[in-house]
């Protein structure tokens, strides 16, 4: 799939050819964007089968209104907002059963943010990455985020993107990104920091808590 | 001479902590923060722990796509494809 892109000099190219009748283009052209547009429709409903649901539903409407598409973003970004909408849409579905607010897990955030814990983590025991705790606790922890939180961090840190990015994918001002990341980071800090419910332990080592003061 | 560098807070440093760790931060405030991450054990704590978060969600395959998910996502582009 690559190759066609290549062949046909870029998204730019590819996006035309589509326009113009070739949708058999269109997965050559959504490829690298299946992860991304995966993640962030899990990062606001933290649930995989709907998650694919809704990328697959944002892909198709990507595919309608590709001819809407004038690359004032990158292709990406804008493909990261139909989803964003679309799983935002989905949730309100969801929560209209549960008689739950959208606006509740959207409400604007607290004016600031003092970090709880000060447990210290000098250093990451790359073991313990592999463990199978460690990584349901960071997957517990990205879940019970606020979604404000948890789609900033998904965007920045695991996708990658930049603040300007992101701050274009949300619909929010860059300084806003870096308000919500800081408070992500920060709550994911106190889960993870070892020790602040046992410590890490990996082979015959165990890392305790330290607290330095 | 050396430049006295001005104090800041515990509070302050826990405000531009992130940004600090994404090298966001002007010189003259790094430079207040690396002056106060010296002399603030729990702050460094703070710093660390915050630095290793990111590695750990930049590094690790996070929110991974469901087995199959590259062939359905296809076959349903190709089935409305059709219809359209």
């Amino acid at each position: 799939m690559a190759k066609d892109l290549k062949r046909l000099g870029g998204e730019g190219e590819l996006i035309s050819q589509i326009c113009q009748g070739r949708s058999d283009l269109f997965y050559a052209l959504i490829e690298p964007y299946e992860r991304s547009v995966f993640a962030i429709a899990y990062s606001v409903l933290n649930n995989a089968a709907d998650a694919e649901e809704v990328a697959q539903e944002a892909f198709l409407k990507a595919l309608k209104g590709l001819g809407s598409f004038r690359g004032d973003a990158k292709f990406g970004t804008w493909l990261i907002q139909i989803a964003l909408n679309e799983a935002r849409r989905r949730l309100r579905q969801n929560r209209s059963h549960l008689h739950q607010s959208l606006e509740e897990s959207y409400r604007s955030e607290d004016t600031d943010y003092m970090p709880r814990d000060v447990a210290d983590w000098r250093e990451i025991p790359s073991e313990a990455l592999e463990r199978k705790e460690l990584r349901e606790r960071i997957e517990e922890t990205l879940k019970s985020l606020r979604p404000i939180y948890r789609e900033a961090l998904v965007l920045r840190d695991i996708q990658h993107l930049s603040v300007a990015e992101t701050s274009q994918a949300l619909g929010i001002s860059e300084d806003l990104v870096r308000t919500r990341l800081r408070r992500a980071r920060l709550q994911m800090r106190e889960a993870l920091a070892p020790g602040y419910d046992g410590s890490w332990t990996c082979g015959f080592k165990v890392y305790k808590s330290v607290r330095p003061w | 001479m050396k430049t006295a560098i001005v104090e800041i807070s515990c509070a302050e440093v826990w405000r531009e902590i992130s940004n600090f760790v994404d090298g966001e931060v002007e010189p003259e405030l790094k430079a207040r923060m690396e002056h106060h991450f010296r002399n603030c054990k729990r702050c460094t704590a703070v710093l660390e722990g915050t630095r290793n978060t990111v590695r750990l969600l930049t590094d690790g395959d996070w929110y991974p796509l469901p087995e199959g998910f590259g062939e359905r996502l296809f076959q349903r582009i190709s089935s409305e494809s059709r219809k359209n």
